[in-house]
């Protein structure tokens, strides 16, 4: 549409030798297109987990008082130490985006193996989060304790384990892709340095935190 | 040869990145699904004939029928039809792009698109499943002993086709618009297939999350939807239908962009009010979100939901009968000529209409809750579905098969079926509205008797109508060999696709195209001149 690389954006994609696939015009068309399409996923993304919450909301509203007492067998400081980790993987994620754009290739390898160990930092409490839940028979369809746990308490378990279950599924995505594109950058695979391409996997990595900033209060504090 | 002799090579086609090339791909996977579900609905029909249960062996079959006849249309057909057909192919060559803004991911949704259709086939091969099309909890998750999860995730996984499709073409229709080439400058089809495309990003992640708490309700025996374990089933309904009313749009605004085309290039004007014709398709876009509730009137929703949703789909209407009177009015002291595409497209607003107003019926309360679950309301989204999807998608076909092939189809067979679909579909489904009227109620394999002429008449009509589908797909093929060449623009119709070649080259355009006047100018001296001379020339 406008003008070739504006000067804005010389720093990240404005070089000579990044490449321009045959179909767009320039490579401002190219960076737009990445960058609509990837917060159009995103909006995607919104109304997928908004389903499963809105659901959740209903549930809350019916039975409040058993979702609480379901809830309270939560560890919220394990919680809330998930929450730091994953923002400060938010963190790390911006700065290889940052250093992406500056071609500082040594530092974006360096903040992408940052993200992907506090990513599986996350998992790994997650997974001992998990287990513990099984050993108190808190696992729907598996081992639940409707005798220990009586009442609506069961439907609290199923909706925190398939939120927790789909986020944590997004978060491996996320941590598969970020090695993928870690390994690409050391090989300097990217003509343009893979600033396009970080900035976008930096807006995923972004919303899937903001996800479990929202999922932590609604299934951990609801008794707070 | 154009993009069609480019290569000749099987993995040529496989692994194509060319949007024109990927459309070829859909049409031909759209057409397989489409005969499948039609063949179940064969069964139905003759099931129909009589009253009692003759041609299949239980109720069982006649459900696994209808939910296969129902699955493949609606998920396999009417969704992707239009947009991952014509849509793939026309939108880069509307707005003057060398290709969708992302031609991989193109490809990538062909393939989700084949593999989620196989899962659903060996779901249905393997058992079937009995729940029909809407799944409905907690039948689906709790009783049911067919297939229903293998289903559900050849559904899940199609869902993921079509909202990279729609994003493809959300960020393409945004970003790759020729110089020139203004909002207000772009044909009605980009501006349909830009509201599809919101619908299905905001609409579909719905459903998928909704599949998924059925797995996990069907799987782990938890009660999410199911009351005895304290889940509602209600739940279920709403996220259902937050869906699958706007998914109903998905099926019926490309099809809208396709007869906006037809109707001005045959008629020979200017589409009659332009930015209303816009305004209505994202108007539409908005009001179909806020309407789910209509299907849910007697399962015991609130009456003051009810009357707030009753009143709700009323507002549907306004838009929808904007587009109706608009085309109208385009018609009206248009120089109409009536051509087969023409001919599909005037059955689409007869068809339309009829499907349209059945929809006012059923969305005042009180005179749903008489029809609800009969046949009233199978002849109502036939009439949309049917008379008014498939008859756009027809309508286009041959419009742009002369810009798709290079060549002409037999005019005297093309008017000849749209005629014997428009007869055998009016035979098929109106007796329908009737016997819902009277109170047949849908998804039974057995009636009394009185009942029975009426269901003869439609099974008589549904076997015209198959004729009428079969005509094209003969003609069409045989038009590649022995048609016309076509030239460039046999229509002499306004649109950057007609200022190429046909078939057009690989990256669509020679020259970079500069747009500097709006659509549909064919009130201008140059287009009579052209018009004049593909008749001179004997094309069409
Ligand atoms: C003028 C706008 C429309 C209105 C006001 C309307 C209204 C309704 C209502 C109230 C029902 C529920 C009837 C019942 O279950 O008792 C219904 C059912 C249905 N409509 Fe429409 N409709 C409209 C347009 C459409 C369109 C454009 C389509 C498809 C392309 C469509 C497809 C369907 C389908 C598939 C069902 C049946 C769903 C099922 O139970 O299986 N409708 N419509
Ligand atoms: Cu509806």
């Amino acid at each position: 549409m406008s003008s070739p690389s504006a000067t804005v954006h010389d720093n990240t994609y404005g070089q000579d030798d990044t490449y321009l696939y045959h179909h767009f015009e320039d490579l401002q068309q190219q960076h737009e297109s990445s960058s609509l399409g990837m917060w159009a996923f995103l909006s995607t993304e919104v109304l997928f987990f908004g389903g499963v919450l809105g659901a959740f909301a209903v549930v809350q509203t019916l039975y409040g008082p058993a979702m609480k007492a379901a809830s309270s067998h939560l560890d919220p400081i394990l919680g809330a130490y998930n929450t730091a980790v994953l923002l400060v993987s938010s963190l790390a994620m911006a700065l290889a985006v940052r250093a992406s754009q500056l071609r500082q290739q040594r530092n974006t390898v360096l903040f992408l193996i940052a993200t992907i160990v506090l990513g599986s930092v996350f998992l790994a409490v997650k997974a001992y989060e998990w287990n513990h839940d099984y050993h108190l028979g808190l696992v729907p369809g598996i081992n639940f304790d409707l005798e220990r746990y009586p009442g609506r308490q069961i439907l609290f378990w199923s909706f925190y384990f398939t939120l927790t279950g789909i986020h944590a599924l997004h978060m491996v995505i996320g941590i598969v892709i970020i090695a993928i594109m870690a390994v690409l950058v050391q090989r300097r695979w990217f003509s343009g340095g893979g600033a396009t391409q970080i900035e976008m996997l930096g807006l995923y990595w972004h919303f899937v935190d903001i996800v479990w900033v929202f999922l932590y209060p609604i299934l951990y504090l609801i008794n707070r | 040869m154009g993009y069609l002799g480019a290569d000749y090579t099987i993995k040529s086609w496989l692994l194509t990145t060319d949007h024109k090339r990927i459309g070829l791909l859909y049409m031909i996977s759209i057409t397989v699904f489409f005969l499948l579900g039609g063949a179940a609905a064969t069964l139905l029909r003759l099931e129909l004939m009589t009253p009692r249960g003759d041609v299949f062996g239980s109720p069982d079959d006649y459900n696994r029928s209808f939910t296969i006849h129902g699955v493949f249309m609606v998920f396999f057909f009417l969704i992707p039809g239009v947009p991952a057909v014509l849509g793939n192919f026309l939108i880069p060559l509307m707005i003057g792009a060398r290709d969708l803004a992302f031609p991989r991911l193109n490809l990538m949704s062909w393939y989700i698109y084949m593999i989620g259709g196989l899962f659903t086939l060996y779901a249905l091969v393997a058992g079937g499943v009995d729940t029909g099309w809407t799944f409905y909890t907690p039948y689906s998750t709790m009783f049911s002993n067919t297939q229903v999860i293998a289903a559900a995730l050849g559904i899940f996984i199609v869902g993921f086709s079509s909202i990279l499709t729609a994003l493809n073409f959300i960020v393409t229709i945004h970003t790759m618009r020729a110089p020139g080439m203004t909002w207000l400058r772009l044909p009605l089809f980009i501006w349909a297939h830009y509201a599809t495309s919101l619908i299905i990003v905001l609409g579909t992640p719905v459903l998928a999350i909704t599949i998924i708490l059925v797995a996990v309700e069907r799987l782990f025996k938890v009660g999410i939807f199911d009351p005895a374990y304290g889940g509602d089933p209600l739940l279920f309904q709403h996220l259902f239908w937050f869906y699958s009313h706007p998914a109903v749009y998905i099926m019926i605004l490309p099809s809208f962009g396709v007869i906006s085309e037809i109707v001005t290039a045959f008629a020979r004007k200017k589409i009659f009010g332009y930015s209303f014709m816009a305004g209505a398709l994202l108007a539409i876009a908005v009001l179909g979100f806020l309407v789910w509730g209509h299907h849910m009137f007697v399962s015991s929703q609130s009456m003051y939901a009810g009357m707030i949703f009753s009143v709700l789909s009323f507002l549907v209407a306004v838009p929808s009968g904007i587009k109706v009177f608009n085309w109208t009015a385009t018609l009206y002291k248009g120089s109409v000529s009536f051509k087969t595409p023409m001919l599909y497209a005037l059955g689409f607003i007869g068809l339309f209409t009829i499907g349209g107003l059945t929809g006012l019926v059923l969305s005042t309360m009180a005179t749903d809750v008489h029809v609800h679950d009969t046949y009233f309301v199978v002849a109502h989204f036939h009439y949309i579905m049917v008379g008014g999807m498939v008859m756009a998608y027809l309508g286009g076909l041959h419009f742009w098969w002369p810009k798709i092939t290079g060549r002409m189809y037999s005019e005297f067979w093309g008017a000849l079926s749209a005629l014997t679909v428009f007869i055998g579909f009016n035979l098929t489904f109106f007796p329908q509205f009737l016997l819902g009227y009277i109170g047949m109620p849908r998804r039974y394999y057995e009636y009394p008797e009185e009942y029975q002429v009426l269901n003869v008449m439609s099974s008589a009509g549904a076997s015209v109508l198959a004729v009428g589908y079969m005509m094209p797909l003969i003609y069409l093929m045989i038009s590649l060999k022995v048609g016309k060449i076509a030239g460039p623009n046999p229509w002499a119709a306004s649109g950057l696709e007609w200022e190429t070649s046909s078939p057009p080259p690989t990256h669509n355009f020679l020259d970079t195209k500069i747009v500097t006047s709006g659509p549909y100018d064919y009130e201008l001296q140059e287009f009579a001149d052209m018009q004049r001379e593909v008749q001179e020339q004997g094309i069409v």
